[in-house]
């Protein structure tokens, strides 16, 4: 295989941070991608499977924090370009129905 | 098998003969590891079941309840969440305790976050343990219970209760519990026979095993004879007739010197105003709207609410039907909604100060409501207010929705907006609340002014509602209502109770209560009994 490496960062820009809702989206999107993710929180954080929600969850990550992503695999510069808009744009469209699902949770 | 007798205490009345249904999550670690391999596969199996009954709740679910299905299918799926179980199957521990540890790990760590939102997942992960466990025990989490099923537990929720079809028979019978929790009053409701505190140890009883019970003696029989199930039918329809006795329950309340009293039901369940007639009864003086909420896949939407107040309103043929919101905490947990594990939850975040915390969920009931308003006589009732405040700040949301409803042409009318009465606090300094209407909650008032729980059978004797304390904030709230015109009436399980009704029309100076449905008869009786006009009984 033809592996490749690929990084990126993005800042959680939507109110609530990387809570339930944003972490199926991110663990679902990177699933699409044949190499293997990883992800960390800020510059300490320690690097984890970003295909994993259990994993994704764990990092409590709230807004601003700045995700590290990195990748190794054949489609690894896709997977960075992907994910990173979907982290930028704040989890996409659907963001108000996000954020109601998170606070009837709170 | 032998018959065998227990005897506990008293919670609701009633007979009931069915199979027993040990309740699950009562139930310490029964299975033990020794095949490693059966083991592991037999978590893989159950994780596999409950990511399957989880996906047949989502294709029902939709909105904020879907997502949080979503959420969990997600966590299932994920095999990091069972590593730890796996590798503890390794060495040696059983499946289901292996699942526990892992998942209590994760529960704890949730729990233990400053972060308000992701502690509440904390409630997730325990719907997610709880359900594979269920499957791992070979059932369903929300399987449907024999005919007549005898559940036999540690304690019960209110949800599990609400989720169960009582309409077959059946009863309850539970080691630990008490007599004033809110399910011994949603048993006493609807006529489910119920004992608490029954020395009995859950590891040595098997579902399936033949039981009866009678609520009034408080007794339990494992393997009854046929002699004693005999003797139990003779007694039990002797009582339903005593009960039922004279047609006077369709007559309007009036004590002996001719004081009429108004007698409202309480109403736990859509469920039950199929069996039931309001004719006997002045209105509905308490529906509550736990019922709707306790689905475990997010709020119900607005249609929802809308179509279960309208039919509440519509059967009650133009009569009052009293609706409380939400009243969600304490012994009345909702995943998702309320926090879990309080340090006190009886002085937590519940009834209307949730809803308030939580405005988004709070204004949907309340639109739903102007809505059902405008086919019947719908009030609106505000539980555990404790400060003015509380009520202004529900009275601008309801205006605010009414206001968006008329601007968007839709048929409503604003309700008028009462205060339930259960905290000291608000007892007390009564002529503050700019209230439409008060109704005593007995039961929450009585735990607060005695410093009881009601969900304490050590300190049931201190939790009385016939204590001249409580009788006299009773006495405060009725007076302050008759001076300012207002109505006012009481909707604990007191008025419900033959030997209160004395006490509370005189001491307490109301006209009005508010009782479970299967207490109509007695109670009007008893209300029959009273002369008011002498001085004492």
């Amino acid at each position: 295989m033809d592996d490749k490496f690929a990084t990126c960062s993005a800042t959680l820009t939507n109110a609530l941070g990387l809570h339930a809702r944003p972490s199926v989206k991110l663990t679902r999107l990177a699933k699409t991608f044949a190499s293997n993710i990883e992800m960390a929180a800020g510059t300490e954080g320690l690097w984890i499977d970003a295909k994993s929600i259990v994993k994704v969850m764990a990092v409590k990550a709230a807004k601003g924090v700045t995700l590290r992503l990195r990748a190794n695999g054949p489609d690894a510069a896709e997977a960075m370009a992907a994910l990173r808009a979907l982290v930028a744009e704040g989890f996409a469209d659907d963001e108000g129905l996000s954020e109601r699902a998170e606070s009837l949770g709170g | 098998m032998d018959e065998r007798r227990l005897i506990g205490k008293r919670a609701a009345a009633g007979y009931a003969a069915g199979p027993v249904a040990v309740l699950l999550h009562a139930v310490a670690a029964a299975r033990t590891g020794g095949d490693r391999d059966a083991e592991a596969k037999a978590l893989k199996a159950a994780i596999a079941a409950a990511a399957e009954d989880l996906s047949q709740l989502a294709a029902r679910a939709e909105g904020a309840g879907a997502d949080i299905i979503a959420f969990q299918i997600a966590m299932l799926e994920d095999e990091s969440l069972a590593e730890p179980a796996f590798a503890d199957i390794e060495s040696g521990l059983g499946a289901d305790e292996s699942w526990r540890r892992a998942l209590d790990q994760q529960i704890s760590d949730y729990e233990s976050t400053s972060d308000h939102l992701f502690r509440a997942r904390a409630s997730d992960l325990s719907d997610i343990r709880d359900r594979v466990l269920a499957a791992l025990n070979g059932t369903k989490a929300d399987a449907p219970l024999p005919e007549g099923a005898i559940l036999v537990g540690e304690d019960l929720t209110p949800s599990r209760f609400l989720s169960t079809d009582w309409s077959r028979g059946g009863g309850i019978v539970l080691t630990r519990g008490s007599a004033s929790s809110h399910v011994a009053t949603l048993a006493r409701s609807q006529g489910v026979p119920m004992i608490i505190g029954v020395p009995l140890d859950l590891r040595n009883i098997e579902s399936g095993t033949r039981a009866a019970i009678d609520g009034e003696n408080a007794t339990l029989w494992l393997n009854p004879a046929p002699t004693t199930l005999r003797a139990l039918s003779a007694r039990t329809s002797a009582a339903v007739t005593l009960r039922n006795g004279g047609g006077r329950e369709l007559l309007p309340a009036a004590t002996a010197d001719g004081t009429p009293i108004a007698v409202y039901a309480n109403i736990s369940d859509l469920s039950e105003i199929e069996r039931m007639d309001i004719a006997g009864f002045d209105g509905v003086g308490l529906a509550r709207t736990e019922f709707l909420f306790g689905h475990g896949s997010g709020p119900p939407g607005e249609e929802e609410q809308y179509s279960v107040y309208r039919r509440l309103a519509e059967w009650a043929r133009g009569k009052p039907v009293t609706i409380r919101t939400l009243d969600a905490g304490a012994d009345k947990p909702i995943a998702g909604l309320t926090l879990p594990h309080e340090s006190n939850p009886f002085l937590g975040l519940r009834g209307v100060r949730l809803s308030l915390a939580h405005p988004e969920v709070f204004r949907v009931q309340l639109r739903a409501l102007c809505r059902a308003a405008a086919h019947g006589a719908i009030e609106i009732m505000l539980p555990m207010v404790t400060v003015p405040s509380e009520l202004q700040l529900a009275r601008r949301f309801l205006r605010e929705e009414a206001h968006a409803l008329r601007a968007a042409g839709a048929a409503y009318r604003e309700p008028s907006l009462g205060v339930m009465i259960e905290v000291p606090a608000a007892a007390i300094s009564i002529d503050r609340f700019d209230a439409d209407f008060f109704s005593i909650g007995s039961n929450d008032l009585t735990q607060y002014v005695m410093a009881a729980a009601r969900d304490n059978g050590a300190v049931a004797d201190l939790n009385d509602p016939a204590d001249p304390a409580v009788l006299s904030l009773v006495a405060r709230v009725t007076a302050h209502a008759k001076a300012t015109g207002r109505k006012a009436s009481l909707c604990g399980d007191a008025g419900g109770e033959p030997k209160y009704v004395e006490l509370l029309l005189r001491d307490g100076g109301l006209r009005a209560l508010s009782i479970a449905p299967a207490a109509l008869g007695p109670i009007k009786r008893a209300i029959a009994e009273v002369d008011l006009k002498r001085s004492e009984p």
